[in-house]
């Protein structure tokens, strides 16, 4: 049965539609503004840090399940300009951690209906994942994650190179290479996104809400009082508002949705975090046709590779080894790059790169987020999402508007909370969220 | 590309080196209460800004130092042997065993 976004429900969202697009087609009316420029208040019920994928689902789900619509999303660029438009767009849920299993999982659920929730395409490609192994220990690695998924009831299993070449047929299966493909996770659910549409749709159906999205407004201090830092800051504290590029609001309740950046606005409130920031560089090639069927991820050769609908080759790679703040190219990834996605599909000698890029990737020790409240009361982090933030967008969205409306830290991310640190209970998930080991 | 200066080889390309990350000192794992020795593992600065960071010349002469680096600006300065001492000096000047 069909249902309708509760978006269009509220009646502040124009309805994309085919009939919509005709209609407008043969007529001088225009599309509304997807999203309003609000007023700039000086109050608010809660303050949403960063408007990338997670602070707007967490804005959305805030006003839709939990009827709060008296909230800000402050961006200091313009939304999605983070790591929401930097990403490889890449969805899955085949982690390592039973944990970890059940967040992605719920998370590809919401990606699954998200089109008809927002109304807007999209462009979910369900294509099939596969994760390469290229040794005898990253074929057992594959074999325990298959099984750690199967018990949680996600579709994912080990199969063999002949299975491989069957499913991407450009990729190079034989044993003359440095690395022989040995085997691979296939992930039949995983799949790529587009990203900037998940923004979007998220903006527009929090700005249908009633939630003021404003957009090149900085946080330049998080305001507390009765902490034992400096200015009421630190453990023991309550946050009280933001100080802004463009004024000062009161809040009683703070959400750091901030990636790149999480360090710095949680200092703020005097709250020291887990984390380094790291840049991850990513690379796309010129259009060609669709040769490429599936999502391909090799951790021993650091690289996963993807085809747009466009038709171009998107390249990702490990996190660079330096902690920085620049999103600067550099041609040692370049040459890496190149040897090593030859090395998997030597049929693409002759293509050519069209642009790299950087984004920053807060790294946590244990390569699992850091969700939920603070020592800083009222000042709550969803933040440390390294290099896997963006397929876990809307969950995150869903299950921090429960924390903050609730008071209260849901079951799904209890394992993720900053106080896991102090009691070394650790979510190790690096042998499954990243390429770089 | 970034020249790291090491103290003793002169300017290298980073990625010849082994980055170590943000230095801090140890607390006494004998006196350190659990949470102090946690944060000590765990927990760190990364500002944007001025930082002071652990590098070994792995691929040249081994000497482990560390130099302060603006992570917003890519900057660089005061490369420092172990013991603090100032880069260009011997690391052997009779003063240690």
């Amino acid at each position: 049965m069909r249902q309708t976004s509760p978006v269009i429900k509220q009646r502040r969202a124009a309805k994309y539609s085919l009939g919509g697009l005709i209609r407008r087609g043969f007529s001088k009316e225009s599309w509304p503004r997807v999203w309003r420029e609000p007023e700039f208040g000086s109050h608010y019920d809660v303050v949403i840090i960063g408007g990338g994928v997670h602070g707007l689902a967490t804005a959305y789900y805030l006003a839709a399940n939990h009827g709060i619509t008296n909230v800000a999303v402050l961006e200091k660029g313009y939304l999605g300009s983070g790591g929401s438009g930097r990403n490889t767009a890449i969805v899955r849920s085949n982690y390592l951690t039973p944990e970890g299993v059940a967040f992605y999982d719920r998370s590809l659920t919401l990606y699954n209906s998200m089109a008809r929730d927002l109304n807007l395409n999209v462009m979910f490609s369900e294509r099939g994942h596969l994760t390469l192994a290229h040794t005898d220990s990253a074929l057992r690695t594959m074999h325990w994650r298959a099984e750690v998924n199967k018990l949680q009831g996600i579709n994912s299993s080990v199969i063999d190179p002949a299975e491989v070449k069957r499913l991407t047929p450009s990729l190079d299966v034989s044993e003359n290479v440095r690395y022989p493909i040995l085997g691979a996770l296939y992930h039949p659910p995983g799949g790529t996104i587009r990203h900037d549409a998940v923004v979007w749709g998220y903006a527009r159906a929090a700005d249908a809400y009633g939630v003021d999205l404003h957009q090149k407004t900085e946080v330049l201090d998080v305001l507390c009082t009765g902490g034992d830092g400096p200015e009421g800051k630190g453990p023991g504290g309550r946050v009280v508002g933001v100080r802004t590029s463009r004024g000062d609001i009161s809040a009683p309740l703070v959400v750091n949705c901030t990636a790149g950046w999480a360090s710095t606005i949680a200092s703020m409130a005097g709250v020291r975090l887990p984390i380094t920031t790291h840049p991850l560089q990513a690379a796309v090639t010129e259009p060609v046709k669709v040769f490429l069927p599936t999502v391909v991820v090799s951790g021993s050769l650091h690289v996963y590779v993807s085809q747009t609908d466009r038709g171009e080759l998107v390249f990702g790679a490990s996190v660079d080894p330096m902690a920085t703040y620049q999103m600067g190219g550099t041609l040692e990834f370049t040459e890496e790059l190149a040897s090593h996605v030859l090395e998997l599909m030597p049929g693409i000698g002759r293509m050519r790169l069209l642009r790299q890029w950087a984004g920053l990737c807060d790294m946590t020790p244990d390569y699992s987020p850091v969700m939920g409240p603070t020592p800083v009361e009222g000042f709550h982090v969803d933040v440390g999402w390294g290099t896997y933030g963006f397929k876990a967008g809307p969950v995150s969205g869903e299950q921090m508007a429960a924390c903050v409306a609730n008071g209260r830290v849901p079951e799904l991310i209890a394992p993720f909370g900053l106080e896991r640190f102090s009691r070394g209970d650790l979510v190790g998930e690096k042998g499954a969220a990243a390429v770089g080991h | 590309m970034l020249l790291v200066p090491c103290p003793v080889c002169g300017p290298k390309n980073a990625a010849e080196l082994t980055y170590r990350g943000e230095t801090h000192s140890r607390p006494d794992p004998n006196q350190a209460t659990p949470e102090e020795w946690r944060s000590y593992l765990y927990l760190r600065d990364n500002p944007a800004g001025w930082l002071r960071e652990g590098w070994f010349c792995s691929s040249g002469c081994r000497t482990f130092f560390t130099l302060e680096r603006n992570t917003t600006t890519g900057e660089l300065r005061e490369p420092l042997l172990p013991g603090n001492k100032v880069a260009g000096r011997p690391i052997s000047d009779g003063t240690e065993p």
